[in-house]
Parts: structure tokens; C-alpha cells; sequence
């Protein structure tokens, strides 16, 4: 039994398929990246493993029990970084993420999400002075705010420089070593070692 | 669950103070039209006082109209929405603590000044209680079902002229019983009738709104 299994999953989008029959199966500490063209369904597999869209048919399995990917128990055990940012541009870096570990519930910022990307000097600058590399690590950062087992991650090293591309690959690494999963859609900017890949091939009809 | 409610909350509110000319639009919209009926109509005292009430409280609909659009949609292009959405409490929960923090930076701004347009319009005494008194209890109503209009909008381009369209005609009740609540009052007929009607309308719209919000900024997230 996998801890987290989708099967037969089917997404349609504007009455256009985006794929159908997608299976993948992940065990503890599991990577799995997500390849193929623009518009192949990489970021709408993300959105619906995160419960923003539905699935038009399949199911999803954690630790074996059948769940609906809107499920308020699965939103509690996800991290997803999608295209935007999320960054109030009139509240400082600290500000945004004091709010985001409010929201999910922490009485208090922790210091090592502001440090994991070297946002410690960048804390109180209102974020609209922040350049789009600084704001993607500014979005990696909620990553760090509470430990949740799956990661859902958009082209997350968009923007980024070297350095930071680095920080971001020892921030999965630890998470899986941890037994967490990683789920990223990337065009080859982010390496993950022994990592599954599911190729979406060229079939954006 | 409380934490992540009073964690929005204390952000909108920082936001709003943040943006001080933008939050108070509203407000400066209502003195200011206010101050043309006066110019407009003639400084008569008594068809001021006739007109008065209703005056105040259709511009007290246009003020909140006029705020709506900043209820969601920046939260939608920036991204914080899906946050909203994924964040482990009910979405519902958070959409009452969108509306909370307009209706304090928006409705109750208009409470806190009518007395003081009551005063410019020569309504009698009596107004200076009654109109803060309705307007207490309708404008939150006029946020809720604003909150209705401005999600399913989201996202949609001219979405401030249609969220108007959308949302007006549902405010006609409130618009009505406000009116006459305060009417009443003022020919000596009593409007506590129309007062209890509003409150109604109040918690009919604190059940309905917030439901009725997070589906539609769900829609709107797909």
C-alpha cells in the first residue's frame, strides 16, 4: 500500500481533456516530477492533486483510504506553490509570512523560514521593492512555515538564482530524507535525485 | 481556527490603513455628494429634511458599492486567494473575516459620520440616533450581499460596473426598511418595526453570504 496513489485520474478543462488514465504511486520520501510541454496538464495535475480543481474521473488514495481532493483533512497535509506569489505588496517580507503561518494556524513566525532563502536582510522591505527572484523565495518560504507531508511545487525555481536554486534543492532533499513527498512540475531547472518522473509528452491536443 | 481568522483579519485591517485614500474613498464619496443636495436642491430646511433620509441612505449604498471591488480581487491576482482556499479552516469562516474587516473600514465609517450628515441635511433630532442606529444594523447586511456580487465577479474583466448591476437590486429591501425605519421616527409614527426588520435582514444575510461567497470564489479559482 502506497502513502499517497492516484488512480485512473482524468482532467478536463473547458470541455478540452487534459489527460486521462494518469496513475502514479508514492512511498514515503517519494520525488516525483512532472515534465512536458506548455499547456501538457502539468499545472492543472497540480491544482487538482491540491483540491482547486475537481477531477473528472479517478480517485486519489492516502495510506489507502479514498479521499476527495477538496477534503478539508488533505488541505491540512498539503503545501502548494503555484505561479503567483501571494505577496501583499504593502506588507514587509515579515508581515506576509506572519500572516501566512496565522492563517495556518502558528502563534508565531519561525525564524528558519526567513533564513532557509536569505530573506533575514529583506524583512522589512515592503515586498513591491522586491525583484521577482526575491519574491519567488519569499513564496518558497511558506514551505518552511509548517511541516506538512506533500509538496505540490510549480515551476518553483522560476526566478531564482544559482544559490537559491541550490537552498531549494536541499529544502526537498531534507523534506524527503524526513519521509515527506515532493511533487514538482519542472522544465529541468530543479534536479531531484532518484525522483519518478511523469512525462506528459507532447500530447496537448 | 480563530488564530487564522484573527491573523486575516489583522492583515486587511493593516492593508486598509496602508491604503488610507483607497479605503476611504467610500466616505469621502458619501460627505461629499452629501454636500451637493444642499447646493442642488435648495438650502430649504424642510425639503432637505423631507428628502434627508433617503438621501443618506442611497449614497450610503453607492459608498459600499463604490468599496466592493477591493473585497476579493486582489487577493484573486496576487495569489493570497488560493491560500484562502487551501488554508486548513473553513473558507467560509475566513470569507466572514473578509467582511468584517471591509464592513469596519467601509459601513462603519458611515455610521460613525451620520449624525454629522443628518445635521447637514436639517434632519430633526430624533435622526441623530436612528440613522446611526439603522445604518448600524444595514450596512453590514449592504457588505455581505456585496460580498456575494464581488466573488462571483472576481477575476472578470469590468467587474466593478457588473458587481453594481448584480448587487443593487438586491439591496432595494435593505434600502427600503432603512428608509422607513428612519422616517418613522421622524413623523412620529415609530420605526421599530422596520428597525427589527433590518436586524432580521442581518442575520438572514450572516448565514446566507458566507456559503454563498466561498462557492463562488471556488468557481472562480477552477
Amino acid at each position: 500500500m502506497s502513502l499517497f496513489e492516484a488512480r485512473g485520474l482524468a482532467c478536463r478543462r473547458a470541455g478540452r481533456l487534459v489527460f486521462d488514465q494518469l496513475e502514479f504511486a508514492l512511498e514515503p520520501g517519494d520525488g516525483l516530477i512532472l515534465r512536458g510541454p506548455n499547456g501538457s496538464g502539468k499545472s492543472s495535475l497540480l491544482r487538482l492533486l491540491a483540491g482547486l480543481l475537481r477531477p473528472s474521473a479517478g480517485e486519489l488514495r492516502w495510506a489507502g483510504g479514498a479521499f476527495r481532493a477538496d477534503d478539508p483533512e488533505h488541505r491540512a497535509r498539503l503545501h502548494f506553490v503555484g505561479h503567483l506569489d501571494a505577496g501583499k505588496a504593502n506588507l514587509t517580507v515579515r508581515e506576509n509570512l506572519a500572516f501566512l503561518a496565522g492563517l495556518l494556524g502558528f502563534a508565531e513566525l519561525r525564524e528558519a523560514a526567513l533564513e532557509r532563502f536569505d530573506l533575514v536582510a529583506l524583512a522589512e522591505l515592503p515586498v513591491r521593492y522586491l525583484s521577482a527572484g526575491q519574491k519567488r523565495r519569499l513564496a518558497l518560504a511558506r514551505l518552511e512555515l509548517a511541516p506538512r507531508p506533500l509538496w505540490l511545487l510549480d515551476e518553483p525555481a522560476v526566478g531564482l538564482d544559482a544559490t537559491n536554486r541550490l537552498h531549494l534543492e536541499g529544502l526537498i532533499a531534507d523534506h524527503r530524507a524526513a519521509g515527506g513527498l515532493c511533487i514538482v512540475a519542472t522544465h529541468g531547472d530543479v534536479s531531484l535525485p532518484d525522483a519518478l518522473v511523469l512525462d506528459f509528452g507532447g500530447a496537448a491536443a | 481556527m480563530i488564530r487564522s481568522l484573527l491573523a486575516l483579519l489583522h492583515r486587511d485591517l493593516r492593508l486598509a490603513f496602508r491604503h488610507g485614500a483607497e479605503t476611504l474613498l467610500g466616505a469621502i464619496f458619501f460627505a461629499l455628494a452629501l454636500a451637493l443636495f444642499p447646493l442642488g436642491v435648495g438650502a430649504s430646511a424642510d425639503i432637505l429634511a423631507r428628502i434627508g433620509a433617503g438621501v443618506i441612505w442611497v449614497l450610503a449604498l453607492f459608498a459600499v458599492l463604490l468599496t466592493l471591488e477591493r473585497l476579493y480581487q486582489s487577493d484573486y491576482e496576487d495569489g493570497s486567494l488560493e491560500l484562502m482556499v487551501l488554508a486548513p479552516v473553513p473558507l467560509e469562516l475566513l470569507v466572514f473575516g473578509k467582511c468584517l474587516a471591509h464592513w469596519l473600514t467601509s459601513g462603519l465609517l458611515l455610521v460613525v459620520m451620520s449624525p454629522l450628515l443628518a445635521l447637514l441635511m436639517s434632519l430633526p433630532a430624533e435622526a441623530y440616533w436612528v440613522l446611526p442606529a439603522a445604518l448600524l444594523l444595514g450596512t453590514p447586511t449592504l457588505t455581505l450581499i456585496g460580498s456575494i456580487g464581488a466573488a462571483l465577479l472576481v477575476g472578470s474583466r469590468r467587474g466593478s460596473a457588473l458587481t453594481a448591476l448584480l448587487v443593487l437590486p438586491l439591496y432595494i429591501p435593505v434600502l427600503i426598511f432603512g428608509v422607513s425605519a428612519v422616517d418613522g421616527y421622524l413623523l412620529g409614527l415609530g420605526g421599530g418595526a422596520q428597525l427589527t426588520i433590518l436586524g432580521a435582514m442581518l442575520l438572514f444575510a450572516l448565514a446566507l453570504a458566507p456559503p454563498a461567497t466561498a462557492a463562488a470564489l471556488r468557481v472562480a479559482l477552477e
